[in-house]
């Protein structure tokens, strides 16, 4: 099983995604899922938001040079990133397009779970500091952005946010049980107690 | 103050407080199909894991499958290969796989109901967000992760935080020509798509209470629409009526105590909720979207919404919408000409859903310009549409009868929109791209609804079709 790697804080360069309800069909096209390994998903990442039925460039901001970086991003969105499709698909092709964290106004449900499951931190903020962190950005892109959960800030430029995690995924994330196998597998005694507690599990034959 | 279902059933199955202040939630049925499940099987076997209740997971094959043949190897090489590791995964893990061959194959949201899988009162997950259909049995039902799939397979659990759970009450009696697909519709644009973040829904109220089982899983199917993980109905006579006799139900020695379990597993007529809303069924019509996500839908007879109309959190995505789909504010959506007609996927390809087709599709033949596809959601479906004779009819009215998969509701298999193309379609999210073209355009509504399109060849009231006094 995979050691336990703690995430405290994430620093990389920023890029907005601007727009609410960005959906996972939107972050990565179903005729990309024609896999049976995340390898190579990185590149298929807002597929048809970036480029044209030729696969030529739209001009989109990952595509930017104003926004090009190596290392760690940290991708910042508007209401609702996420929606739709439970597919992993979405995270695991940000994450290895680059993304390592996400700060966002809020998350669609499944997403914020499987953006944890894998270490990246989705924490928000409110829409006027996202609206000024993104116009920040957007303004002079070259700085690094640092997640802190230890603090629950972000900062940028100098300037300092505030932010929220749930915290039962802020404790994961910090003491690195956000891979959760290995303390799901911990409690083997007592799934089998509570496997043996529901009537349906022995087809609600007599005790 | 009483108990909710979802309160209930989170206790029976928590195992316990997590470190982090999760539950550990004990899953007692998980799905799993060919596209989210194969890297989780890979993980298992990089981490030398072992399959917990390997009796506890069943496994089909459904996003990816051709409609039109069934032969090996498919065509699409890609296809192909994921439908070879999920037969080899099930194989090597020892997990039941409802393939072809077995005679229930199908959607796995149609399937889990169909055999009698899905029962009141269980958890069940599945790497797909549609997985809130299995609500309608009073489960608490949702979609994971592939990560998350592969938590499930070596353990049975899941690391979770409880929803809250909002009450959504739908009072009075629906109209002729309107169905559960507009019921939610409507509820989704009352709400919007990111108001059930954080909670399940719990479904109530006269109209949901008349609705038969299949209705209750279109209306449950939709919840993660509406931004809910999960949405339910609390298992009433109809629920039980409908368990009774199906593969995997409970014996008949042992139903009765089912039953008594079940029973006790509804919510407490005190429950106390995060939240509830009302909403009068009289007030839906047949309801359609103009949009690029299934909140911005309207009825049939209203014209689509102008920019100001919208929450401020709302409006630049209708201006997006406008632009995507060429519509323009103001205008009629009915009479807008479709090009395509899909009528399946999990939220509307049960039998019930094809006789309402039928019914409209006796009435007429789709017009020249319209390829319409009716593809079953399952083999068992199937089978009960070739008893009832609605191949036939579907053929004679020029519809194509296709073989069961999820088809054109998100085009992983070769059905798929060209271009711009307009469809009218009863599947559950009309997303920029989804039915596989990047430019294509959907309209979403019930399969009534699609087939009145198909023949009008553009959107059309069925109710006047129907024949409304």
């Amino acid at each position: 099983m995979a050691d336990l790697i703690p995430i405290k804080k994430v620093a990389g360069r920023p890029i907005p995604l601007r727009g609410n309800d960005v959906d996972t069909d939107r972050i990565i096209p179903a005729r990309f899922m024609k896999a049976v390994t995340f390898e190579g998903m990185g590149r298929f990442a807002f597929y048809d938001v970036r480029f044209d039925a030729e696969g030529h460039s739209k001009g989109h901001i990952m595509d930017d040079p104003r926004f090009e970086a190596k290392g760690p991003r940290v991708a910042i969105v508007n209401k609702n990133f996420g929606c739709g499709s439970s597919r992993e698909h979405a995270p695991q092709a940000l994450l290895r397009w680059g993304i390592k964290a996400i700060v966002g106004e809020s998350f669609a449900d499944i997403f914020f779970g499987n953006c944890v499951a894998l270490g990246i931190p989705c924490v928000s903020a409110s829409e006027a500091k996202v609206a000024a962190l993104m116009a920040a950005v957007e303004e002079d892109p070259a700085h690094d952005l640092v997640v802190d959960l230890e603090t629950m800030t972000i900062a940028y430029r100098g300037k300092s946010y505030a932010i929220a995690l749930p915290g039962g995924s802020r404790s994961q994330l910090l003491d690195g049980s956000w891979d959760a196998t290995r303390s799901l597998l911990q409690g083997a005694d007592a799934v089998r107690a509570t496997a043996a507690r529901l009537p349906y599990v022995a087809g609600f034959a007599k005790a | 103050m009483g108990k909710s279902l979802l309160d209930k059933v989170w206790q029976a199955h928590s195992v316990r407080e997590l470190p982090s202040g999760q539950t550990q939630l004990f899953i007692g049925l998980h799905l799993i199909h060919e596209v989210t499940s194969p890297q989780a099987f890979q993980m298992m076997r990089e981490q030398d894991l072992k399959v917990a209740f390997a009796q506890r997971t069943f496994a089909t094959v459904d996003h990816i499958i051709p409609t039109d043949t069934r032969q090996r190897p498919y065509v699409d090489s890609q296809a192909e290969g994921m439908m070879s590791a999920i037969e080899r995964n099930c194989r090597e893990f020892g997990i039941r796989f409802f393939d072809g061959p077995s005679g229930h194959q199908g959607i796995v949201h149609v399937l889990g109901p169909e055999l009698g899988l899905t029962q009141p009162g269980m958890t069940v997950a599945c790497g797909d967000s549609h997985t809130s259909t299995h609500g309608a049995l009073g489960a608490v039902a949702f979609g994971i992760g592939t990560s998350q799939v592969r938590d499930v397979l070596a353990s049975q659990c899941l690391a979770i935080q409880r929803p809250r759970v909002r009450r959504i009450e739908i009072e009075g009696k629906l109209a002729l020509g309107v169905y559960a697909k507009d019921v939610t519709l409507h509820i989704i644009r009352n709400l919007g798509v990111k108001g059930g973040v954080g909670f399940a829904y719990e479904y109530a109220g006269a109209v949901v209470e008349h609705m038969t089982m299949e209705e209750r899983m279109t209306l449950c199917n939709m919840s993660i629409e509406g931004g809910a993980r999960l949405g339910y109905v609390n298992p009433d006579q109809t629920t039980f009526d409908y368990v009774r006799g199906r593969e995997f139900a409970p014996p008949a020695e042992n139903f009765e105590r089912a039953v008594a379990w079940w029973r006790s597993m509804a919510s407490d007529p005190d429950a106390g909720y995060d939240d509830t809303v009302r909403l009068d069924g009289e007030r839906i019509a047949p309801t359609v979207t103009w949009g690029i996500n299934p909140g911005q839908a309207i009825g049939v007879d209203e014209k689509i919404p102008v920019a100001d109309s919208f929450a401020p959190d709302d409006r630049e995505v209708a201006e997006d919408a406008y632009e995507y789909m060429g519509f323009k504010p103001g205008a009629e959506i009915r009479g807008t000409r479709i090009d395509v007609a899909f009528i399946g996927s999990c939220t509307n390809g049960r039998i019930s859903d094809l006789r309402e087709a039928a019914k409209v599709a006796r009435l007429g033949k789709v017009k020249p310009h319209v390829k319409a596809l009716v593809v079953p959601g399952s083999e068992a479906v199937a089978k009960a549409a070739e008893a009832e004779g609605l191949p036939e009819v579907f053929r004679q009215a020029g519809f194509e009868w296709r073989l069961p998969g999820c088809s054109m509701c998100l085009a992983m298999n070769p059905d798929k929109l060209v271009g711009r193309q307009v469809c009218a379609s009863s599947s559950n999210r009309n997303f920029k791209g989804r039915q596989g073209s990047p430019s294509g355009r959907t309209l979403l509504m019930s399969p009534a609804m699609v087939a009145a399109a198909a023949i009008e060849g553009a959107v059309a009231d069925v109710r006047d079709m129907l024949g409304r006094k």
